[in-house]
């Protein structure tokens, strides 16, 4: 955005694949119960890869998008510098040594999950999973008051997905088919 | 028993990473929206696990480090070992790379076009329905169970802490493991 601006200091970047790899190894290695804000604070307040407004930009598309938000914004990023070989370099990082983890977790807990205190400690962070998860819903859900279909009408979607995928379990491809074609073509028409 | 060994048939696994592909695409707004509709298949149409062990491979990908998305290869492992490990989660991530990769460059120059903004807002309530659908499936077996009144009290302590503070959300799934542990779950 400030690339013409008279005085302007050259931008950091990422200096290689592997400086890009282990940016994103790092990153995502400090992030339990999710990586978005670990990715945040890395690449634009201690790198200063990315702007503020670059990166919500950036998470913007990310989520538009189908697919993991972080997965996506790992493959922006790293395409932005690298192209492909960036995107996969960035995308590496992420998701490698962290599913090496989770795999060695995950048959350790086949190992252990007949010991009662490791069964009951997996059930409290389970509960508390699906806080975080309704938190995160409840902190989101206040963007809706600005939204172009008007606060009353995203709520009432909202609450038809809600009840479509959790009461009735309906499969997701028909109700993101059928109430997110109208949900769209309402918002186009209500878009100047 | 064979580290590749699978619990499920060469048909099955193909089945399970065909569903993994289409949910793929459909995972606007996170791989974690999709979750419901994994657990209808998964648990509920084919029993390969239970309702408890798909809350317990949220709860595993939630307590290690690394990209929620996890909990998909978790859920893998879960129902056919490493194989279904690699179903699950190449079927995940291959279609939404792809798109994205190809997405990016045209997207990013239209940003500002109608189709798009149109296509942002109305898809921006289904993400926040879903998300409170995934929250509501997660924590219905704890809420079934004998020990309610503990697991909704670190639901609703978990809510107000993230609603209220900047914690990070690790010291939390920290009280959660100890309180479990203790018992009170």
């Amino acid at each position: 955005m400030s690339e013409g601006e008279p005085g302007a200091v050259p931008r950091p970047r990422p200096a290689s694949l592997a400086d890009l790899y282990f940016t994103f190894n790092r990153l995502a290695l400090q992030g339990f119960g999710g990586v978005l804000a670990v990715a945040q604070h890395e690449l634009v307040e201690r790198k200063g890869w990315l702007t503020r407004a670059e990166f919500v930009e950036m998470l913007a598309l990310s989520q538009v998008l189908p697919g993991p938000n972080v997965v996506n914004l790992a493959l922006m990023f790293g395409d932005r510098f690298f192209g492909l070989r960036g995107a996969l370099a960035a995308v590496g990082g992420m998701l490698v040594v962290p599913l090496v983890i989770v795999m060695a977790l995950t048959a350790a807990y086949a190992q252990f999950s007949h010991v009662p205190m490791v069964a009951g400690a997996l059930r409290g962070m389970g509960a508390v999973a699906a806080g975080l998860i309704l938190a995160t819903a409840a902190k989101l859900a206040g963007s809706l008051r600005t939204s172009r279909l008007g606060a009353p009408l995203a709520g009432a979607f909202a609450l038809a997905t809600f009840a479509t995928i959790a009461l009735l379990r309906w499969p997701l491809v028909g109700v993101i088919a059928g109430l997110g074609s109208v949900a769209v073509a309402l918002a186009w028409w209500r878009t100047p | 028993m064979s580290v590749f060994h699978s619990a499920l048939s060469s048909a099955d696994l193909l089945g399970l990473f065909a569903h993994f592909l289409v949910l793929s695409l459909l995972a606007v707004g996170g791989a974690i929206t999709t979750a419901p509709d994994m657990h209808r298949f998964v648990v509920g149409e084919h029993h390969w696990i239970t309702d408890a062990q798909f809350s317990a491979s949220i709860a595993i990908a939630q307590a290690a480090p690394g990209p929620n998305v996890l909990f998909v290869a978790v859920i893998g492992w879960n129902v056919a070992g490493p194989l279904g490990a690699l179903a699950t989660m190449s079927g995940t991530l291959l279609p939404s790379t792809m798109l994205t990769l190809f997405a990016t460059r045209w997207g990013s120059r239209r940003s500002e076009t109608r189709g798009m903004r149109a296509f942002t807002a109305g898809l921006a309530p289904l993400t926040i329905g879903l998300l409170v659908a995934t929250g509501w499936l997660l924590a219905r077996p704890y809420v079934d169970g004998s020990r309610a009144i503990g697991a909704l009290a670190l639901m609703a302590i978990s809510i107000a802490v993230m609603m209220r503070t900047r914690a990070s959300p690790m010291w939390l799934v920290g009280l959660g493991a100890v309180v479990g542990a203790l018992g009170w779950i």
